[in-house]
């Protein structure tokens, strides 16, 4: 089946069964390697995607449902040049450990700070709350998140 | 000290870039030219005889490359006492027992080959509580040992016993003594990257295995006796790290799945790749053991501790891999946590038809920590003393030498125990059994390494290029402690570049010298000891070459300025000064010198020499490369289990306040103040990020986690089931960093990876008590264990 969408601000056309989950469309037909598949049902957020603004699961999310979306992977944030501020928090305040969960953790984190710019430590706990991490304990991944908030110009509660 | 550059600093860990932006490759990413992919079929019984296995269906299955059973491979033995095969032949003895493996062009037609293979079993009577387990007349869960001699009883031939003065003597110095029953349960390493390997032979039979083991020359020594019983002594193996999504134990031994990986790499000479799912990581690694242990403990009329008696017994599931030798590790917390002059310890593993076992971070200290941090509270109570100052009696401190004979050099114990206090509120809020408590315990712990096997090095490779920019070959394993970020800084402190100017390259045992491995916290310390060692001599090249070209570069400058400026005077430069390598340093990329740091002429970027000295023509160019091995004077333990395998110990202490809610049994965490006596804080963000982690980890321990085994299956084998903590599990950690400095460490740092996992569920049960008066000694304390022991107290 053919299916067209936005793939990280550039159009694209694929030619995938229906039914192939998201997660593998990208690792396999794309080759984008950045989503992470951890659990494979929906639990940890490894494989977290934005499609239209909104947070997705890409390994619960099927090839047929990319239709007409415009979809955000971890390979479509930042550049070389200019990483996204989230990304640079991650690393200035060692939210990263084993880095697993990072591409997972940062798209919900960006897709958070879309939504509401200025989240409060609780927000922003509730905002990842379906990315699991083993390494870090959170704490830094909520520091890094609200110094992002921060410095994307917005008011920190 | 306080003039360092960057060893101290936080420096952010921009060298790991490509794991903000998904570039970082784990094997998950890694694919090879004509890769197949491995799947394993697992038992269906906890205890059965193979009766048939059918494979023709799988063998035709489009796509299926190689169908093993136990039949196809050498009978060889592997596991820490050889006591099981890589695929089972006969009996399988837990449910994660491999019967029968794949390999085909995708994981899809592996997965649906697994599914068409045939087994047919014949249950045998299994046993799954390790105590009926060693009753007469068990169900025996192995029939022999690795030798054919028929086994009579399921308890391991490892005898953990250790005895230090006299517990009789103890006994009749003692005032005041208590006996209680602890017991702790099967927890989930839970990388969150899932485990896997590829195998690839040459057509020499050679081996290369991309592979996330953290103890690479371990697993190729494993790999290797391996090779030498199935027909391919003298082949050679080459084991290459990716990034590593997580390790906490789960990649210190060689797991089955690399055997397999092997065996059908070798069957059909392609390279096979096996990636574990989800519940495969929960079904199919071994997670943490489960121990009980029986406490004794007595002190005088002063709350000092007269003896300590402790007899464990350890769920080994039905093979042994390192879980089996967490009982030395147990050993360090029960003859070394506080001073206890007599002492006496067993622990017994007993086989059984359950999961079997190995390391999560921390061996088998949370448990033992445990079961002595719980009797610690209950003696402090009988003798009348506050639990803290319980503690502060007992302290260890430097110069101690401990019934173990650990050497404790330095010993920051008294400050972390007094700033837990302090930050905490403890005396203000203990004691009021109004549903809120504090709770106290400590740790020691092994951080200069850990003398497990003959040589405890780590040996490290550094290279300079003509740009200044530096190459570190270093055997550790890059699992997400901050390593990379780490190594460059000491690095560049020592050799005098700056952190951005060092690459680290991990993990290859064909490039890298032999390291015993990145566990026991000992990567930092020993990996960074090493590192010092071999910039030394670097920088010593170096100095030679800038001893050599300085003088006339600096002339020639002259020459050349004259040239331009007829006007311009040649400074009189006593060049003697700066023809001597012993006069010069380098720092932050300038070599200078000594007696004269701001010296106006005497100061040359360390590049313009290198690139001036080092290709120069026939038969006088030159390398700068340099090579160290740091093998501590550690000492093995004796046949008493005696010995200071360790250079240096950490310490540190945790204080919780927790609310429990007599309705619910529902425990919250208001605040943890965790103190660690690290030494030297070499990276504090890096380091905190070690303490807030490993307080997670220690607080699901002590709260939520846990593998329910139904008649040795794992029934909670997902992330829905089994209580990983969230984001919304807020747990407030003050961390308070001790940094006495040690001497034997890397600019004064000990190892801190493990230690913030240790005393935390003790401290939670213990703050617990505190605050309802019920004491729960069976983790994970959830609330159902709350509300229950509520009704018994009643």
């Amino acid at each position: 089946m053919k299916i067209s969408f936005i793939l990280n601000g550039t159009e694209t056309c694929i030619d995938v069964a229906p039914d192939k989950r998201v997660i593998d469309v990208l690792r396999e037909d794309l080759c984008l390697t950045g989503t992470k598949e951890a659990c494979g049902s929906g639990e940890c957020g490894a494989c977290t995607v934005i499609a239209d603004g909104e947070t997705r699961l890409s390994c619960l999310m099927l090839a047929a449902q990319l239709e007409g979306r415009n979809l955000v992977t971890i390979e479509g944030l930042g550049s070389e040049k200019s990483l996204h501020p989230v990304q640079e928090a991650f690393m200035e305040h060692g939210a990263v450990q084993c880095g697993f969960c990072t591409p997972g953790m940062v798209l919900s984190a960006v897709a958070l700070l879309k939504k509401n710019p200025g989240p409060s430590r609780e927000e922003i706990r509730k905002g990842i709350s379906g990315n699991l991490c083993r390494c870090t304990g959170y704490q830094k991944i909520v520091d890094a998140i609200s110094e992002a908030a921060v410095k994307m110009g917005r008011p920190d509660k | 000290m306080s003039d360092h550059l960057y060893v101290g600093k936080s420096i952010p860990r921009t060298i790991e870039i490509d794991k903000v932006t998904g570039r970082a490759v784990y094997i998950d990413d890694f694919k090879r030219p004509g890769m197949l992919y491995g799947k394993i079929l697992y038992s269906d019984y906890a205890h059965a005889r193979i009766k048939s296995i059918n494979i023709a269906k799988a063998e035709k299955l489009p796509g299926v490359r190689a169908v093993l059973t136990g039949r196809d491979v050498p009978d060889v033995r592997v596991g820490f006492l050889k006591d099981q095969s890589v695929l089972k032949k006969d009996v399988v003895r837990q449910f994660r027992d491999e019967v029968a493996a794949v390999a085909a062009i995708s994981p899809d037609i592996a997965r649906e080959a697994i599914d068409l293979i045939e087994v047919e079993y014949e249950e045998l009577p299994a046993v799954f509580d390790p105590v009926e387990a060693m009753k007469e007349g068990a169900p025996l869960v192995h029939e022999t040992d690795a030798r054919g001699k028929p086994l009579r009883t399921n308890i391991l031939p490892l005898p953990w016993r250790f005895q230090a003065g006299d517990i009789e003597q103890g006994r009749r110095e003692s005032a005041f003594t208590v006996i209680d029953h602890v017991s702790t349960t099967w927890v989930n390493q839970c990388c969150m990257g899932p485990s896997g390997c590829i195998a690839e032979f040459d057509m020499n039979s050679n081996l290369t295995l991309y592979n996330q083991t953290n103890v690479i020359f371990g697993d190729k020594g494993r790999i290797s006796e391996y090779f030498s019983q199935i027909g391919l002594k003298g082949k050679k193996i080459r084991i290459i790290n990716p990034i590593v999504g997580g390790s906490f134990g789960t990649k210190l031994d060689t797991d089955i799945y690399e055997f397999i990986c092997i065996q059908l790499a070798l069957k059909t000479r392609r390279p096979v790749k096996i990636l574990f799912d989800r519940e495969e990581e929960f079904r199919a690694l071994p997670p943490r053991q489960p121990a009980r242990f029986t406490v004794e403990q007595g002190c005088d009329r002063e709350g000092r501790l007269t003896f300590r008696k402790i007899e464990a017994i350890l769920d080994n599931g039905a093979y042994t891999s390192w879980g089996a030798t967490t009982p030395s590790v147990m050993m360090m917390p029960v003859s070394s946590l506080y001073r206890v002059p007599n002492i006496y310890y067993q622990a017994t593993c007993v086989y059984t038809n359950n999961i079997y076992c190995q390391a999560m971070r921390g061996y088998g200290n949370p448990q033992a920590s445990f079961a002595v941090e719980t009797s610690m509270d209950t003696l402090a109570e009988k003798a009348g003393i506050d639990p803290a100052e319980f503690r502060m009696i007992n302290r260890n401190q430097s110069g101690d030498l401990t019934p173990m004979r650990l050497k404790i050099t330095s010993c920051g114990l008294e400050e972390c125990i007094t700033s837990v206090k302090e930050k905490i509120g403890w005396n203000d809020k203990k004691g009021k059994r109004n549903g809120r408590g504090v709770g106290i315990a400590s740790l020691i712990h092994v951080a200069g390494g850990a003398r497990v096997t003959l040589s405890d090095g780590h040996g490290i490779m550094v290279k300079v290029d003509e740009d200044g920019f530096v190459d570190v070959l270093e055997s550790g394993t890059d699992q997400g402690q901050g390593s990379p970020t780490v190594i460059s800084q000491i690095v560049a402190e020592s050799l005098g570049v700056r952190p951005e100017d060092v690459s680290v390259i991990f993990g290859d045992t064909a490039l890298c010298l032999w390291d015993a491995g990145t566990h026991a916290s000992r990567h930092t310390f020993m990996a960074g000891n090493a590192a010092i060692m071999a910039c030394e001599k670097a920088k010593k090249q170096i100095l030679e070459m800038a001893a050599e070209y300085m003088p006339r570069m600096i002339k020639s400058d002259f020459k050349k300025m004259m040239k331009k400026d007829p006007e311009f005077v040649e400074p009189e430069l006593d060049y003697s000064l700066i023809s001597d390598p012993a006069n010069l340093d380098i720092r932050d990329r300038k070599i200078f010198l000594k007696s004269d740091p701001s010296h106006p002429h005497f100061n040359m970027d360390i590049n313009k020499v290198l690139r001036r000295g080092l290709h120069v023509g026939t038969g006088e160019s030159r390398v700068i490369a340099a090579e160290a091995f740091y093998d501590p004077p550690t000492e093995t333990l004796d046949r008493e289990l005696k010995g200071n395998l360790s250079m240096t110990y950490a310490f540190g202490t945790t204080g919780v306040e927790v609310e429990v809610d007599r309705d619910t049994g529902e425990v919250k965490i208001l605040q943890l103040v965790a103190a660690h006596d690290v030494g030297k804080a070499m990276n504090p963000t890096l380091l905190l990020g070690q303490v807030y982690g490993a307080v997670y980890t220690g607080v699901g321990y002590g709260l939520t986690e846990e593998m329910k085994l139904e008649k040795g299956k794992v029934m909670n084998p997902n992330f829905l089931d089994y209580k990983l903590l969230t984001a919304m599990d807020v747990i407030p950690i003050k961390p308070v960093i001790v940094e006495p400095g040690d001497e034997a460490g890397p600019y004064g740092a000990k190892g801190v990876g493990e230690p913030g996992l240790v005393p935390t569920a003790p401290a939670i049960a213990n703050a617990i008590y505190d605050a309802i008066g019920v004491r729960i000694k069976d983790l994970p304390i959830t609330p159902e264990k709350v509300l229950e022991a509520i009704k018994n107290s009643k």
